[in-house]
């Protein structure tokens, strides 16, 4: 017979134990739910036509809009990933590939310091290593700024992800005649992608945000601007400029800009999950 | 093992003949006549993993279109041996070989060798089926497209389909050859996998335990196609089911603590076998 008697603690104990995890949550969740309304309902009433097609106004005239920080923001960002998917991707390939050797260790604790290295650090090495040769600052500097703080993401993804892939399949590929590489490129990577993607696509969404490696490497432009080699305006100086400025209009605008960069992260983060399942669900997984 | 032995003295042959043919006309496999050249000779082959001593100076001749069954209990060293034949044990670090693995007369393990041309004519299914994530037709077409053999997309097809046909899969998959291979129930993957291997036109389809996952009904038909298959392929199959041994092969090779202890036609092997050690393991005394 069960002794009810001493049930009755453990059961106690076990409701407590879920409350304290509820809580917990629901703690962790406060701050980002206060984020999304303040930028929501700050920002959304500037948020116009005017504000994604009309460039900013001179100081004092009210209106305008930041059409030109938005197409700076996709451009910088394509620039990074241009730079940072195709290196990305290679060195976690060859970590996983070489997991073993000397120097893939050497890279991999090289690409954790890259990683929590201070975004203004990197900002500043972009001045140093781009904008200074070239003597003024520079759309392709604020893109390698960008590139270089995406690159370690994307390579530890990698190779965490290669690494879940089973030996079976690489096997498999070498038993039919393949050669070392055509298995990875041909088998193992495909296995991997759907993760990869993730992956990637969150490094995009986090260094869409960032401000300091922008600061003096894209710096900001009040013209609509596409040219590589020029200053250009991005969502987040532009909300850094604006929010910091005495102009009650272009505070408004600043939430306008910071709704649009959440809105911006949550669909690419969504974008993510969305094409992930797809190329899974392809798979029949 | 796995507890599959009957403790009778003589159980294999008494229902597991059904799927043969009579298999007159089988030499002697230690000292074949040399009308017809060796598929595989071996001689003095040892394999280290590191300092450990896998396998010990084996020296085994098998002739072509003939089913061998590698028996022996778990870590004997027989699925070792099986990787020796297509090297697939190169990519285990630490891994070496002594001695010599002949393939129509080459050591496969002489300096200058292409691997890759090795495993072309040396196919291999595995214990665990392990279908890429691509689709049914992708999967078979692998081998074909990155060794280049076929021209144009007909001729894939065409092969494709000839493969999975041999495979016993044809009429299972053919109205769904660009679903997921994922998709598959076992047996059929395990199929999928032997078509795979089939599609390249192997000499040789080395088996590691292909059934040893799969239920009665799929292991009875891989089975049934390794009878078929003998017709074109050299087949060696490593099996933990003494049964399966007696039932697919024309001659058995046990093995035990890494040294081959006797190598017999399998009818004679089962009945009379010469060493005290096999007719133990196989009345199941040990193992």
């Amino acid at each position: 017979m069960i002794r009810a008697r001493t049930a009755m603690p453990r059961k106690v104990l076990s409701a407590l134990f879920v409350a304290a995890c509820a809580l917990c949550v629901a703690l962790a969740l406060v701050p980002l739910a206060f984020v999304l309304f303040f930028v929501v309902s700050q920002g959304i009433q500037s948020l116009t036509v005017e504000f994604f097609t009309h460039n900013p106004r001179p100081v004092g005239e009210p209106g305008g809009g930041m059409a030109n920080a938005i197409v700076g923001t996709l451009i910088l960002t394509a620039l990074a990933a241009a730079m940072a998917i195709p290196i990305g991707i290679l060195s976690g390939v060859y970590l996983s590939e070489y997991r073993g050797s000397r120097f893939a260790s050497a890279v991999r604790f090289a690409a954790d310091t890259l990683n929590g290295v201070p975004s203004i650090v990197i900002g500043v090495f972009a001045y140093a290593v781009v904008v200074l040769p070239l003597r003024h600052f520079s759309t392709l500097a604020g893109g390698f700024a960008l590139g270089v703080m995406m690159i370690p993401i994307i390579t530890r993804t990698t190779e965490e992800l290669l690494l879940l892939v089973p030996n079976a399949l690489r096997e498999g590929a070498l038993a039919l005649g393949a050669t070392r590489a055509r298995a990875v490129f041909s088998v193992i990577v495909p296995a991997a992608l759907p993760g990869i993607i993730t992956g990637v696509v969150l490094a995009l969404a986090r260094i869409a945000g960032e401000t300091a490696p922008l600061l003096f490497t894209s710096f900001n432009n009040r013209f609509f601007s596409t040219s590589l080699l020029q200053p250009i305006s991005s969502i987040t100086v532009q909300v850094f400029t604006y929010a910091i400025s005495p102009y009650e209009d272009w505070h408004r605008q600043a939430w306008a800009g910071a709704l649009v960069l959440v809105t911006i992260v949550l669909v690419c983060s969504m974008a993510a999950r969305f094409a992930a399942a797809r190329v899974a669900s392809l798979r029949g997984r | 093992m796995d507890g599959k032995v009957p403790q009778t003295i003589n159980p294999p042959l008494v229902k597991v003949r059904a799927l043969r043919a009579p298999d007159a006309g089988l030499r002697d496999p230690v000292l074949p006549v040399q009308a017809e050249p060796l598929k595989i000779d071996v001689e003095h082959l040892s394999f280290f993993y590191g300092e450990k001593r896998a396998l010990e100076d084996i020296s085994i001749k098998i002739q072509p279109h003939v089913v061998t069954a590698f028996i022996g209990p778990s870590g004997c060293g027989k699925s070792t041996f099986l990787r020796t034949l297509n090297r697939m044990n190169d990519i285990i670090p630490g891994a070496r070989v002594e001695g010599r693995v002949c393939i129509d007369g080459q050591d496969i393990y002489r300096a200058g060798v292409d691997v890759v041309a090795v495993r072309r004519k040396v196919g291999m299914v595995f214990q665990k089926s392990n279908p890429f994530p691509k689709s049914i037709f992708e999967n078979v077409a692998y081998g074909l497209r990155i060794n280049r053999l076929t021209s144009n997309r007909s001729e894939l097809a065409g092969r494709v389909e000839e493969s999975l046909q041999q495979a016993a899969l044809w009429e299972e998959v053919k109205d769904r050859l660009h679903e997921s291979a994922l998709a598959l129930s076992g047996g059929q993957q395990q199929r999928l996998c032997i078509a795979r291997a089939l599609a390249v036109k192997p000499d040789i389809l080395l088996m590691d335990e292909p059934a040893s996952a799969l239920d009665p009904i799929a292991t009875q038909r891989i089975e049934e196609l390794i009878y078929q298959l003998k017709v074109k392929f050299t087949i060696v199959i490593v099996t933990h089911n003494m049964q399966q041994a007696a039932r697919v092969s024309d001659f058995t090779a046990f093995f035990w603590l890494g040294r081959l202890i006797e190598y017999e036609r399998t009818d004679k092997m089962f009945t009379a076998p010469s060493e005290k050690l096999t007719e133990d393991y196989l009345t199941g005394r040990f193992g």
